[in-house]
C-alpha cells in the first residue's frame, strides 16, 4: 500500500526515538506549534527523554486547548458531577465519547452533538462551515448511528458591515453544499448578527443520529492481533495544526495567514462513507471506530489506544497520501477530512474490504493492536513514536486559570435601560407602537431567516415533522409509531454578557421551552461553550459562571447534559465575544404526530398566554435596537419554565391546542407576528385585560422579554378542559384573543391593526436587502 | 443492492391487492440521497418497491424504474455525466427506448442523468441566483398523458417541494419549440420561475410519454405531515400514475 519507497522517507530529518535519546541536547519548535514551556518540560518530563519532532507534533496537538480542555476540564466537571441517578435513567453514553447517546424507547437510541467551528470560518467561510457540519456528523457516525439532521446556530457582525457579507455568503452555501450533499435535512438554527462578533465570527453545527441500542460504538482499540485501518479520503496537507494553532490562539494581524490551516471538504466522499460505516455497522464488521476530526491520526490513535484494553502499534508509511512529500509529522497532524478509522478482527478482513470495494472507497492496513500498553508508530521500520497513550490522549495539562468577577461588571449590571437616555422616546401611542412592532420584526435578529434556511435541504429523508421557522425541528424515527424527537438549540450572548451565571441558566431554558413548545418531552442536553480567552480572569469568570449556572439549571430541570464542546480564545486583540454558551435541548415525542406547530392555522380559535409579564426589557432585543446594553437579564424561574413545559405537552398529548409558540426574543410582539406569518392567517388581539392584571404599560406588554410565557392557540371545544388544566396547576393564563382568518391582518385592539402583507414585508424584507 | 438501513420503516397494507404486484425499482448511486423517499412514496402508492443498485447489470424484472434526486458522484464534472455511464443505466435506456416502453421517472439529480443519458433533450446548468434553493412550488400539469401524469387532471396545480442548485432547463429554441409542438413540456412552475428555466419549464417527456424528467420532488410531497404546508401530498398521483399505466387503465 505504500506510496512513499524508502528512498525518499530518508529524505526527511528523520528523528527516531532512538535518535531523541542519544540527542537530548536537540532543540525542537515547541513554542512554534503552540505548547507553552511548562508544558513542553512536561512531555520531557512523561518521555524521559526529548520527544521526537513526531511525538512533539502529537504532543502539541492534542495538548491544545480545542483537545484537551486543559482550561475548561476543572469546570467541566460539574456536568458529570451535577447527576442523580434519575437523570440518568435515560442516558446509554454519557460525556467522554464522540457523541452522548440517550433512549428513546422501542429499542431505538438517539445520539446528538453540537460542537463549533468559528476560527477556520472567520478565515475560509465555506470550507469552514462546511467542514464544521463534515467532523459533528463524523462524530455521530461513530458512535454507531445513522445521521438524520443538522442544524446550524450563527453569529455574525453587524449586518450592515462589508466583511459580514463575506462571512454570510461563505458559511451559509459551505453548510447548505455540504449539508444537502450528505442528504441530511437542516431542520433549524440561530442567526444573530452583532458587532462583538465582526472580527470572530461563531458558527457552530449539531447533528443527531439515531440507531438500535445494540448499534452502539464505541471508540476503543481491543483484541490483541486485532487491525487496525485507516479508510476514506486520502491524507493530504489540508488542517495541519488547525486545533492547536487555529483555535488555540487569537487572530493576530502580524502573523502570517492562516488560511491552509483550514480544511477542504468533499461532501460526496462523506456521504459515501456514511453509507459504507452503516453497512460495517450492520454486518458487525468493526470492533471499534473513531473518526479523523482535530489532530487526525495523533488523535485516532492515541484515543483508540488509550480507550482500549492493550496498545498499538502502527506504520505510518502504510498511510495512503494526497501529497507524498509530508513528514511524519505532518501525517499525524493533518485534518483532511472524510477519514475514519476502525479495528478489525482478522476473520473480519475480508468481509471488511468487500464494503470498501463496493463502496469505492480507499483504506490501508495501518497496524495492530498489542498487549503492550504502549503506542508506537513506525516509519519504515523505525521507531518514531513510543508513547504511553493515555499521556497523549487524557492526561494533558490541567489548567486551575485564575479568574475574577468583572471590576465593571456592576456599573454594568447597574445601567438599566428603564429610564436611561435610550429609553428617553419609549413608543406609547397606538402609531409609535405600530411603528415599533414593525421595526421590531424587521430588525436584523428578528426578521425571517428564509434567505438562510431557503439554502437548505429541509426535506430529504421524509421524516421532517417540523423545520426552522418552527420552535423545534422535529425528525420522525419510527414509521410504524411515529416515535421522534425534537430538538431545539438556543443561547443569548447579550444576557450572559450582563450575568452569566443567569445567562447560561436563560439559554437552557429557551431550548427546553422550544422542545416543550412544540409537545416533545426534553430528555438531554448538549452545548457548545463560545467564550475569549480563558488567560483574561474576566472571561475566565464568565466561563466559570455559565458553566456552574447551565449545571445547576440541567439538575433543576432534570435533563443531563451528554456532550458537547468548549471554544475559546474568540476574541479581536484583546476584546472578547459576549460570552455565549450555545445550549440544545432533545426530546423525545411517542409520536411525532401530535407535534404542536408555531402558527395559527383555523379561524375562530381562541388564543391564550400563558405566564405573566413584568418590566424585562434589560438585554432585549428593544434595547439593542436602541443600542443600550446594561441592567440584568430577565429573571430565571426554572420551576416556571418545568410548569410551562408539563402543560404544553400535555395540551399536545390530550389535542388541546393547534398552535403553540414561545416567547423569548422580541417578547410578545415577535411572537404574534411569527405566528401570523407562519401560515399567513391573522388574529384579534385584545391586551387591556392582562397588562392590567400584571401592571405594565402596552408597550411593556409587547416588547419585555419575561421568561416562561407561550402564546397557543385553543379550538372552541377545548377551551373549558385548557382552562381547567391551568386553573388545577395554578398557572397564570389569560384569553387575549381570537384566530380571524379573513381579517387578514394582526388587529392588537384599541390600538392598531397591521395587514399581514405589511408585516410580511418588513420581516421578510431585510436580509435580501443586505445579502441580494 | 444491499439492504439499504431505513430508519424505521413501515410496511403498509397494499391500497389495492393488484397492485403489490407490481415492481417499481429505485435506483442508488453513490451519492443518491432521496432513494429511501422515492421508495417509501412507492409503497404508498401500494406497489412494492425494489431497490437497485447503479451497479447492477439486471433490471431484476422491474415493471417501472425512479431515477431519484441527490448529488450522484457529488455532481463533479457536471450533475448526472458521472451517472449516465452506469452499467445499469444502459439496460434503463435500452428497456425504455424498447417496445415494451418501461416507465421511467427522473426527478431532479435523476431528470439531471436522464439528459446527459439522452433519453431527454436539453440541460440544466446553475440557478439563475447561484443559491441553492428548497421551496414549496407549484407546478401545472401542462399534460397529463404521459404514464408518470395520467392520474392528474390537465392543468391541474399542484404544490411539491423543489431544492436544486442546478435547476435551470435550457436547450435550444428549436428544441423547446418541438417540445411545446409535441406536448412533452409536462410541467410549468407557476407564479415563480425558481431559477430561470427556459419557458418556465418544470419537467418533459420523450415522445412516448413513457419517460419523464423534472427537477421538483413530488416524493416529498406523498404523505400528510411531511409535505408542503404540513399536509400536502400532491406528489402522490406520480406513483398512482405508474400503477394505473401498468395496470392498462389509462
Amino acid at each position: 500500500m505504500s506510496e512513499i519507497s524508502a528512498e525518499s522517507a530518508k529524505k526527511f530529518n528523520m528523528d527516531t526515538v532512538e535518535n531523541a535519546a542519544a540527542t537530548p541536547e536537540v532543540e525542537l519548535p515547541w513554542a512554534e506549534l503552540g505548547l507553552k514551556q511548562n508544558e513542553y518540560d512536561d512531555v520531557v518530563k512523561v518521555l524521559g527523554r526529548r520527544p521526537t519532532a513526531a511525538e512533539l507534533a502529537m504532543y502539541s496537538v492534542m495538548w491544545s486547548e480545542h483537545c484537551s480542555y486543559k482550561s475548561s476540564k476543572n469546570h467541566l466537571r460539574q456536568f458529570g458531577d451535577k447527576v442523580t441517578d434519575e437523570m440518568k435513567k435515560d442516558m446509554l453514553v454519557g460525556i467522554g465519547e464522540n457523541a452522548g447517546v440517550t433512549n428513546l424507547g422501542d429499542g431505538w437510541a438517539v445520539t446528538f452533538k453540537i460542537e463549533s467551528h468559528n476560527s477556520p470560518t472567520m478565515v475560509e467561510p465555506y470550507q469552514g462551515a462546511a467542514t464544521g457540519i463534515g467532523g459533528i456528523v463524523r462524530d455521530i457516525i461513530s458512535m454507531g448511528a445513522r445521521p438524520v439532521a443538522v442544524m446550524d446556530p450563527l453569529r455574525f457582525g453587524a449586518i450592515d458591515h462589508p466583511d459580514t457579507a463575506r462571512i454570510m455568503h461563505g458559511a451559509v452555501a459551505g453548510i447548505g453544499g455540504y449539508g444537502n450533499s450528505l442528504g441530511l435535512p437542516n431542520i433549524g438554527g440561530e442567526m444573530v448578527f452583532d458587532s462583538v462578533y465582526q472580527g470572530n465570527p461563531l458558527v457552530n453545527a449539531l447533528a443527531v443520529g439515531v440507531m438500535r441500542h445494540e448499534d452502539i460504538r464505541l471508540a476503543n482499540a481491543s483484541g490483541k492481533g486485532n487491525k487496525v485501518v485507516l479508510f476514506g479520503a486520502r491524507t493530504g496537507g489540508d488542517g495541519i495544526g488547525g486545533a492547536s494553532i487555529l483555535s488555540s490562539e487569537s487572530f493576530d494581524d502580524s502573523k502570517p495567514s492562516k488560511r491552509p490551516a483550514v480544511q477542504v471538504g468533499d461532501p460526496f466522499a462523506e456521504k459515501v462513507l456514511i453509507e459504507c460505516c452503516l453497512e460495517l455497522f450492520k454486518g458487525s464488521l468493526v470492533e471499534g471506530i473513531q473518526d479523523l476530526g482535530a489532530a487526525g491520526i495523533s488523535c485516532a490513535t492515541s484515543e483508540l489506544a488509550s480507550n482500549g484494553d492493550g496498545g498499538m502499534e502502527v506504520e505510518l508509511t502504510s498511510v495512503l497520501l494526497r501529497d507524498p512529500t509530508l513528514t511524519p509529522g505532518e501525517i499525524l497532524m493533518s485534518e483532511s477530512q472524510e477519514r475514519m478509522m476502525a479495528v478489525v478482527t482478522p476473520e473480519n478482513v475480508a468481509a471488511f474490504e468487500a464494503v470498501m470495494e463496493k463502496w469505492a472507497v480507499e483504506y490501508s492496513w495501518l497496524g495492530e493492536v498489542t498487549g503492550t500498553g504502549r503506542l508506537i508508530i513506525k516509519w519504515d521500520g523505525e521507531v518514531i513514536v513510543d508513547v504511553d497513550p493515555r499521556t497523549v490522549a487524557h492526561d494533558g495539562p490541567v489548567y486551575d486559570r485564575p479568574y475574577a468577577r468583572p471590576e465593571w461588571q456592576d456599573a454594568l449590571q447597574a445601567d438599566t435601560f428603564n429610564g436611561s437616555a435610550a429609553d428617553a422616546d419609549r413608543p406609547a401611542t397606538a402609531d409609535e407602537l405600530k411603528a415599533a412592532v414593525l421595526e421590531l420584526v424587521a430588525s436584523p435578529n428578528m426578521c425571517s431567516k428564509d434567505w438562510i434556511t431557503n439554502q437548505y435541504d429541509r426535506y430529504v429523508g421524509g421524516n421532517t415533522a417540523q423545520a426552522f421557522p418552527d420552535d423545534a425541528g422535529v425528525i420522525r424515527v419510527d414509521e410504524k409509531t411515529g416515535l421522534g424527537f425534537a430538538v431545539a438549540t438556543d443561547a443569548n450572548g447579550r444576557y450572559t454578557f450582563l450575568d452569566p451565571y443567569h445567562g447560561a441558566q436563560l439559554a437552557l431554558a429557551e431550548a427546553y421551552r422550544n422542545v416543550t413548545t412544540s409537545g416533545a418531552i426534553p430528555m438531554a442536553v448538549s452545548d457548545c461553550l463560545n467564550f475569549g480567552s480563558p488567560e483574561d480572569p474576566d472571561v475566565m469568570w464568565q466561563l466559570a459562571e455559565a458553566i456552574r449556572g447551565l449545571s445547576d439549571a440541567c439538575m433543576v430541570l432534570g435533563i443531563p447534559v451528554t456532550g458537547g464542546n468548549v471554544s475559546l480564545y474568540n476574541q479581536t486583540g484583546t476584546t472578547p465575544i459576549h460570552p455565549t454558551p450555545v445550549v440544545a435541548v432533545l426530546g423525545k415525542f411517542d409520536d411525532v404526530a401530535r407535534r404542536t406547530p408555531s402558527g395559527w392555522a383555523e379561524d375562530g380559535q381562541a388564543i391564550y398566554l400563558l405566564g405573566t409579564t413584568e418590566d424585562d426589557l434589560d438585554g432585549s432585543e428593544w434595547a439593542n435596537l436602541r443600542g443600550h446594553l446594561g441592567g440584568l437579564p430577565p429573571k430565571v424561574d426554572l420551576e416556571r419554565e418545568r410548569e410551562l413545559g408539563e402543560i404544553l405537552i400535555n395540551a399536545s398529548r390530550d389535542g388541546m391546542i393547534d398552535s403553540a409558540h414561545d416567547l423569548s426574543e422580541g417578547g410578545l410582539a415577535a411572537a404574534l407576528v411569527e405566528s401570523a406569518l407562519r401560515f399567513n392567517t391573522g388574529a384579534r388581539v385584545a391586551l387591556d385585560e392582562v397588562a392590567a392584571r400584571d401592571g405594565v404599560d402596552a408597550f411593556t406588554m409587547l416588547f419585555s422579554e419575561t421568561q416562561g410565557r407561550a402564546i397557543v392557540s385553543v379550538p372552541r371545544s377545548e377551551e373549558v378542559r385548557f382552562n381547567d388544566m391551568c386553573t388545577a396547576r395554578r398557572f397564570p393564563v389569560s384569553r387575549i384573543g381570537v384566530v380571524d382568518a379573513a381579517g387578514a391582518a394582526l388587529d392588537i385592539q384599541g390600538l392598531f391593526t397591521a395587514p399581514l402583507d405589511e408585516l410580511r414585508e418588513a420581516h421578510e424584507g431585510t436580509l435580501p436587502k443586505y445579502f441580494g | 443492492m444491499t439492504e439499504t438501513p431505513l430508519i424505521g420503516g413501515a410496511t403498509l397494507a397494499p391500497v389495492d391487492s393488484r397492485l403489490s404486484g407490481a415492481r417499481i425499482g429505485v435506483v442508488t448511486f453513490p451519492g443518491t440521497l432521496d432513494d429511501r423517499d422515492a421508495i417509501r412514496a412507492v409503497r404508498l402508492s401500494g406497489a412494492t418497491a425494489v431497490e437497485l443498485w447503479h451497479a447492477d447489470t439486471e433490471l431484476a424484472a422491474v415493471d417501472a424504474v425512479i431515477i431519484p434526486g441527490g448529488f450522484s458522484y457529488g455532481d463533479y464534472l457536471r450533475a448526472g455525466a458521472i451517472s449516465r455511464f452506469a452499467p445499469l443505466m444502459g439496460k434503463i435506456v435500452d428497456a425504455a427506448n424498447s417496445d415494451a416502453k418501461l416507465p421511467v421517472l427522473g426527478i431532479c439529480n435523476g431528470f439531471q442523468i436522464l439528459t446527459e443519458a439522452h433519453l431527454l433533450p436539453g440541460s440544466m446548468i446553475k440557478n439563475d441566483h447561484l443559491k441553492f434553493l428548497c421551496r414549496d412550488q407549484v407546478l401545472r400539469v401542462e399534460n397529463n398523458t404521459t404514464a408518470w401524469t395520467n392520474a392528474y387532471a390537465p392543468g391541474q396545480d399542484i404544490t411539491v417541494p423543489l431544492k436544486n442548485q442546478d435547476g435551470q432547463y435550457i436547450a435550444d429554441e428549436k428544441t423547446l419549440d418541438a417540445l411545446e409542438a409535441e406536448n412533452r413540456v409536462v410541467f410549468r412552475y407557476q407564479g415563480f420561475n425558481p431559477n430561470g428555466s427556459r419557458r418556465d419549464i418544470a419537467g418533459i417527456s420523450n415522445a412516448a410519454g413513457n419517460v419523464v424528467g423534472l427537477m421538483p420532488h413530488p416524493e416529498h410531497a406523498v404523505e400528510a405531515g411531511y409535505g408542503p404546508g404540513h399536509t400536502g401530498t400532491d406528489g402522490l398521483g406520480f406513483f398512482t400514475s405508474v400503477l394505473n399505466t401498468l395496470l392498462g387503465d389509462k
